[in-house]
């Protein structure tokens, strides 16, 4: 595939799923929570052009909502509510020890081959132009998933999630143009409920545990 | 038709309604008038439906055939019976302090959101609002899990939460996926998430991009069904929460994910000619059942081995569904029936032995017939029906199973049989000294209704000795839709 023969917005598309793509290996590497929480921001703006970009060039209208909500949620409220979370428990400067760097960094990278090696059966069939997004955005849910389990802070854990619903928004956006308007609307309202509900149990944890770290939440186990 | 959303908007409202009032005495018996109203008029879409046949709004929103119609039925039925249980049950958690006024209030509006979120994933149509529904009940009951707001219960709660949640994330990308897929060959995009439509189309469906959404969705639905590996948050959230909570979430919740599972095995059977879709189910399912079932063991729990029982029948259903044929799909679906009466009057029983007990831990509860026999004789009766043992309906289900597995893969049966002599040891070592076992002092009676356990194993009992004509011929039916033949 020849970039130039693509169309504008097809560049467009793929530059932005490219700087998606880079935000979540920023996330991963980085370890100062305020400055996760404004990678974080940057993605959801990110997904946002995204969407503007192919609701004009599509004509699809109703992204526009969808775009809407991104910009509210994933732009503005989510990382302002974690800001002022991080600000009032007071571990802004908290600067969290990540296992082994280098390996993630790797670990990451071979996540994103498998990704483009699991769709690759699609990708041949694909008549959309914008086909190297789906294995974008399975990347990003899986680098999503990565970010939750290399990491100590219920705060980070929340931020992974939120990043795989980047991923799993774009995957809806780019490579089919949108859902149906009404499942865009429920997955948005599950995301908000989802966000509040992060945001009691922080609360409820710092309470009991004294901490966010969700290593201290170990009484339950397997078996005794 | 007015049936159909009646039985959508009682729940609703219900919800609605005691999230102002659900503190107040008279909570508990809102609850449960809401939810009779919700099974009398799930009672009559269910005779619409077999007068009439399967039912399509306009616009193709909801969909109820054969198929979902008796899980509507049986939800808002163990609904409804729990809910008879749930109302002293709570008020005596409240009366000893564990649950706080505004905690009252969160239980009963999340009661009655979670059945709604149940039903609503059951009768619609669009495959994105099953997701958007599936997600929901999650987000209702999370913070019932940590309601008793114990470390124990938090960290339950947040598993749960954070588990489930990324777990069901793979399912909502394999739903795109579908959707992917769909719009290939769909012209209108508002129909390409439509069940109905797509049951049509299934077979012009791109077979790789359906087998790799299927993998999503397994993994995804998966999480919630509680297969193995992926079923680490369910004993935490089953044993954690209020009983009321377990009974539900063990009979109910875990049969909606199978049932999403179900749905896209029969788009993508179709469109792959083969059951590799099948034989995923069967490799979960079969994982499932050993590993819950040696891991029943080493519970010390009463509740938590009660999930891990749960973990095994679930696995077992979706071993039988995997298997595919007329005969093993039959079995499956009376499973759920079964297992979901059979467990969730197990748990109203465990829930009143605990608090006869005062403990939920395993050795401390001893000698509950002598104390309170019928206390003991329930949970006794129940656990003899789910691991098993004629004359319950449990073994008639897996009867049908074991001769389903036998003629198509016999070598699978040891394997079975192995399982249900492991979990049936498990469940009797520890069930045996807490009924019959030395009565410690300090034990005291509780105020037990074990109407819901009594009407439960009676239906159990029914069903192992004959199953009724039109339960048998509503279950064909659903037979015929999901592998083209009956058993019948």
């Amino acid at each position: 595939m020849n970039f130039t023969v693509l169309t504008l917005a097809e560049q467009i598309i793929l530059t932005l799923a490219a700087l998606m793509l880079f935000t979540s290996f920023l996330l991963l590497a980085q370890t100062r929570l305020l400055t996760l929480i404004h990678i974080f921001a940057l993605q959801g703006a990110l997904l946002f052009a995204t969407t503007l970009v192919i609701a004009f060039t599509y004509g699809r209208h109703h992204l526009l909502i969808s775009a809407a909500l991104t910009l509210g949620l994933k732009v503005f409220f989510i990382p302002i509510q974690l800001q002022k979370l991080v600000t009032r428990l007071d571990i802004k400067r908290e600067v969290e020890v990540v296992g082994n760097p280098s390996l993630i960094m790797f670990g990451a990278a071979a996540l994103v081959l498998f990704s483009y090696y699991a769709v690759l059966p699609i990708r041949e069939l694909s008549m959309l132009a914008t086909r190297n997004t789906i294995a974008v955005s399975l990347a990003i849910v899986l680098l999503g998933m990565l970010l939750i389990i290399s990491r100590r802070k219920a705060v980070v854990q929340v931020v992974g999630f939120m990043c795989m619903e980047n991923g799993l928004m774009f995957a809806a956006v780019a490579a089919t143009q949108g859902m149906p308007m009404v499942v865009e609307m429920g997955v948005a309202l599950d995301v908000l409920v989802a966000a509040i509900l992060f945001g009691i149990f922080f609360f409820q944890i710092r309470t009991e545990f004294g901490t966010l770290d969700v290593d201290k939440l170990n009484l339950l186990k397997e078996v005794d | 038709m007015n049936a159909l959303y009646l039985t959508l908007l009682l729940p609703l409202t219900g919800a609605v309604v005691l999230a102002f009032c659900g503190h107040k005495r008279i909570a508990g018996r809102l609850n449960l008038l809401f939810c009779i109203a919700t099974f009398i008029t799930s009672l009559r879409l269910a005779a619409d439906v077999f007068f009439h046949g399967s039912i399509l709004t306009p616009q193709n929103f909801f969909y109820v055939d054969a198929f979902n119609v008796y899980l509507v039925l049986l939800n808002s039925f163990v609904g409804m019976t729990t809910a008879i249980f749930s109302s002293p049950y709570m008020a005596h958690e409240q009366s000893i302090g564990k649950v706080k006024a505004g905690g009252m209030r969160l239980y009963h509006s999340m009661y009655q959101g979670f059945l709604f979120t149940m039903l609503l994933a059951l009768l619609t149509n669009n495959l994105g609002i099953l997701w958007v529904a599936v997600e929901g009940a999650t987000l209702a009951t999370v913070l019932l899990v940590s309601l008793y707001r114990t470390p124990k219960s938090i960290e339950a709660g947040w598993k749960y939460f954070l588990l489930c949640g990324v777990g069901i994330a793979q399912a909502l990308f394999g739903t795109t996926l579908i959707y992917f897929a769909a719009v290939q060959i769909m012209p209108d995009n508002n129909q390409a998430l439509m069940w109905s439509v797509l049951y049509e189309h299934a077979s012009e469906l791109e077979p790789t991009v359906l087998l790799l959404a299927f993998v999503f969705l397994i993994v995804g639905y998966g999480t919630k069904i509680g297969l193995v590996p992926l079923h680490n948050w369910l004993p935490d959230a089953h044993s954690e929460g209020p009983t009321p909570m377990s009974a539900i979430l063990s009979g109910l919740l875990l049969n909606i994910a199978l049932y999403a599972v179900v749905r896209f095995k029969m788009l993508i059977d179709p469109a792959l000619g083969s059951n590799i879709a099948g034989h995923i189910m069967m490799a979960f399912g079969l994982l499932s059942f050993l590993v819950a079932g040696l891991l029943l063991h080493r519970q010390r729990d009463i509740k938590r081995m009660f999930s891990y029982s749960s973990i095994e029948h679930m696995g077992l259903i979706t071993f039988a569904f995997g298997i595919g044929g007329p005969l093993a799909t039959f079995g499956a679906l009376l499973h759920m029936i079964v297992h979901s009466l059979t467990k969730s009057a197990i748990f109203i029983t465990v829930g009143h032995a605990a608090q006869v007990c005062q403990t939920q831990s395993i050795d401390k509860i001893r000698g509950l017939i002598k104390t309170q026999p019928e206390i003991g004789w329930g949970l006794l009766i129940g656990t003899i029906a789910i691991a098993g043992l004629p004359p319950f309906g449990v073994f008639t289900s897996e009867f049908l199973l074991f001769s389903a597995t036998i003629k198509s893969f016999p070598w699978l049966v040891i394997s079975l049989l192995f399982g249900l002599s492991v979990a049936f040891a498990g469940l009797f070592r520890h069930v045996q000294p807490m009924v019959f076992g030395e009565c410690p002092t300090g034990q005291v009676k509780v105020k037990a209704n074990m109407w819901p356990v009594a009407v439960h194993l009676c239906i159990i009992l029914w069903l192992g000795i004959a199953v009724p004509d039109v339960l048998a011929g509503w279950i064909d039916q659903a037979t015929i839709m999901i592998t083209g033949k009956g058993v019948l």
